[in-house]
């Protein structure tokens, strides 16, 4: 078994590292710095929130009093608990036990399933009542007050649709790694893609920590 | 002096990294760093061509006062596509993409990068973005020139979401890059290189990357933004609906002035590369010209509201944003004075990446000073949105990375190919380019002074003999440059075999043979001094 488990860790090492370790450090730096990219990028989207929530107050309170917070925090606890199965997936690779490992890959996938559910169910709600971003807002069927709601609903359906998508995409990463896992490709030598995907799950959760009490419970 | 060969000499006709895989399909599927490096050669020097036509085009039009060529329709997109071309695929990419991914390895005695396969893809983003670039000219063309300001930007009914979507592609292959930079410096090193043996070049190159990185997320979100506001109209940067276009300037020159050092960081370096060389002396203030790079790129972040001071921007702001941009000059200064130290009593000679090294001192110091000029609020409001802005920023970027560029690539080149090309014409280009340089750019100086706005298709007749001087000086560039080509092409065609270290200088990348081998030396190097060590 030993030499077996060591074929698959060299394999695994690129001609210009040292050892498995060695090239373990330098892809947690990589990943660790796109994920400084991902909040500066979100960064712009908070800055931009945070000047017209200034100059507009009434208007942020006004849409975001027609979301549903329940739903919103259904979801926060959705993407905390798939933070939880994702860690705990690391966890169970390095004391090598594959099926439970996988068994929480899955899990994290279904939290992020329920988490587009809802957000679907949620965007087709309001499709339907006509609260769409900027110059399509229905103000007549909406009812709006405040002049230019159709602003907040830009950013709520910018910031939640990125996010959404940042989603999808880990969703799509955590299936991949699934799949591997059930073949044994990972083990206490070697989870880096398992804890790369990792850190982005969680960053795209901390992400959501935020836009909910920005979005839902603002005003 | 010491034409040395520290290692033991290789014998010829032994395998490269050229001659090691062949076909088409090895080179692009190549995770060889050096390989990518190429890659990027060839078509950031295929957009520079396509750019410099649009330039020439311009001035062409601007030859004579009324329309000579162009309308005025016609006369916008081909500014636009000059400037975004220029910028977003010629010099952001320029040197860190070519002599970065070339040599990063090299100088820092590493075999690859740390993500090969990252690099590689790097560039197929790149390309990808390029074309979609490229395929907006048959597909409406756009002509808000290529800072996208709106509120005209929401408005025109041209292909710019194309073209906000190509620049955001571009971005994220710049930063793919950078990542990768960043990383590879910090884990990749050769044994006994530390941070403070790690050649000039790799600090400036290190710079840009955390540019690269900090910077482009924040104009990505800025072109989503703005793609949004044409498709959906949400509002943000849209006064109709609420919104602020200037806020959309503020985004803009968050990233864009970062931008701006993005491009002149990695010639910086590659001139510290030059000037000790060519100097055969042991660079003068090696911390300080490391530390600069790293203060540049810090307060670069603190100065992007200069381009704001005619906006409606507080007067309070103008004046802060005032006094950090000329805190630029102080790390530039010292990079400047660091030079100059280390050319007095070295032992020079006057090859022609040297002259290109001297020429960027001269342009760059220009382009610098007048940038304080700019800086100042009072002139400013003057010189805003003239000719003098466009002189200026061309003394920095042309004068300035394209000068080193031009430099790092003669420098570089036996290594690259293993070939020597002909060093009199090699010199020619210097000196058409650089002639060419000061006749086409100097005369706006004086332009924008007599208060010719930059950007229009038309001027008044006062403005003519300047006008068509300018004109005569973009003709010896493009000849300048078609000559370089034509050097380039004869020595990769039948220059003669360079040796391993033509110039005698130090750093390692000169230790291994020309070319190097696919996995870069022929033994792990262990570095046991600091990379100017001329005696």
């Amino acid at each position: 078994m030993s030499t077996s488990s060591s074929h698959t860790h060299d394999s695994h090492v690129a001609h210009h590292f040292r050892d498995a370790n060695h090239q373990f450090e330098s892809a947690k730096q990589g990943i660790w710095l796109f994920m400084v990219t991902e909040i500066l990028m979100f960064g712009g989207l908070f800055v931009g929130y945070a000047i017209f929530h200034a100059l507009y107050p009434k208007m942020f309170a006004e849409g975001a009093s027609h979301l549903n917070w329940k739903l919103g925090f259904v979801n926060t606890l959705v993407l905390i608990f798939s933070s939880y199965t994702m860690a705990m997936s690391i966890h169970h690779l390095q004391k090598n036990e594959k099926s439970q490992a996988v068994t929480k890959l899955w899990l994290t996938v279904g939290c992020g399933v329920i988490f587009m559910c809802i957000k679907a169910f949620e965007y087709t709600g309001k499709f339907q009542h006509g609260f769409l971003p900027g110059r399509l807002l229905d103000v007549v069927h909406t009812g709006a007050e405040s002049a230019n709601l159709g602003m907040y609903y830009g950013f709520y359906y910018c910031m939640t649709g990125l996010h959404g998508l940042h989603v999808l995409i880990g969703m799509g990463l955590i299936v991949w790694l699934a799949l591997r896992a059930q073949k044994g490709e990972f083990g206490e030598d070697y989870f880096t893609p398992v804890e790369g995907v990792g850190i982005f799950w969680h960053i795209v959760d901390l992400i959501w920590i935020f836009l909910f009490p920005l979005l839902y419970l603002v005003g | 002096m010491s034409a040395s060969t520290h290692t033991a000499s290789h014998t010829s006709g032994e395998v490269n990294y050229i001659n090691e895989f062949k076909g088409l399909k090895s080179w692009f599927t190549s995770l060889d760093h050096k390989r990518i490096g190429l890659l990027y050669m060839i078509s950031v020097l295929f957009f520079f061509l396509v750019g410099g036509l649009f330039a020439l085009l311009i001035r062409l039009e601007l030859f004579k006062p009324g329309a000579q060529y162009l309308t005025p329709d016609q006369y916008n997109q081909v500014m636009t596509y000059h400037g975004a071309i220029m910028v977003f695929m010629v010099i952001v990419p320029g040197i860190p993409a070519i002599l970065g991914n070339f040599f990063l390895p090299l100088q820092i005695g590493a075999k690859d990068v740390a993500f090969p396969r990252l690099n590689l893809t790097s560039w197929y983003v790149f390309m990808l973005g390029a074309i979609i670039a490229i395929c907006t000219l048959f597909l409406g063309k756009i002509d808000t020139g290529w800072t996208f300001y709106t509120p005209y930007s929401i408005k025109t009914g041209t292909a710019a979401t194309m073209m906000v979507v190509a620049a955001f592609v571009m971005g994220m292959s710049s930063i793919l890059t950078g990542l990768n930079f960043i990383v590879t410096v910090h884990k990749l090193r050769a044994p006994g290189m530390t941070m403070f043996r790690i050649p000039l070049f790799i600090w400036a190159i290190y710079s840009t990357a955390v540019l690269q990185i900090l910077a482009t997320p924040v104009l990505g979100i800025t072109l989503l933004l703005l793609a949004m506001e044409r498709t959906f109209g949400v509002g943000i940067f849209d006064p109709n609906l609420g919104g602020d276009p200037v806020l959309f300037q503020h985004f803009f020159w968050f990233y864009s002035h970062p931008a701006v050092y993005i491009m002149i960081l990695p010639a910086m370096g590659v001139v510290s590369e030059l000037i000790a060389a060519f100097s055969r002396k042991t660079i003068f203030g090696y911390t300080a010209i490391a530390f600069s790079s790293i203060g540049i790129a810090a307060v670069s972040f603190f100065v992007w509201g200069h381009h704001m001071f005619v906006s409606g921007q507080s007067e309070v702001a103008g004046i802060v944003f005032s006094f950090l941009t000329m805190l630029v000059g102080v790390p530039t200064a010292i990079k400047m004075f660091n030079w100059l130290s280390t050319l007095y009593r070295g032992n020079i000679s006057f090859e022609s990446p040297m002259l290109f090294a001297l020429g960027f001192l001269f342009l760059f110091a220009i382009g610098g000073v007048t940038g304080i000029m700019l800086a100042t609020i009072a002139t400013d409001v003057h010189f805003h949105d003239t000719y003098f802005v466009v002189a200026h920023f061309h003394y920095v970027m042309v004068g300035g990375t394209l000068m080193a560029l031009m430099g790092g690539l003669y420098y570089w080149f036996p290594k690259m190919f293993g070939k020597m090309y002909n060093e009199t014409l090699a010199r020619l280009t210097f000196v058409l380019i650089f002639i060419g340089f000061n006749v086409t750019f100097f005369p706006q100086f004086i332009l924008g002074a007599m208060g010719m706005p930059r950007r229009y298709f038309d001027y008044i007749p006062a403005y003519q003999s300047l006008n068509s001087i300018s004109t005569i000086g973009s003709w010896l560039i493009g000849c300048g440059f078609l000559l370089s080509l034509y050097v380039i092409v004869t020595a990769l065609r039948s220059g003669e075999k360079a040796s391993d270290n033509p110039w005698g200088a130090k750093t390692l990348e000169w230790q291994t043979s020309s070319p190097p081998p696919h996995t870069n030396f022929h033994v792990e190097p262990v570095v046991t001094a600091g990379p100017y060590e001329y005696k």
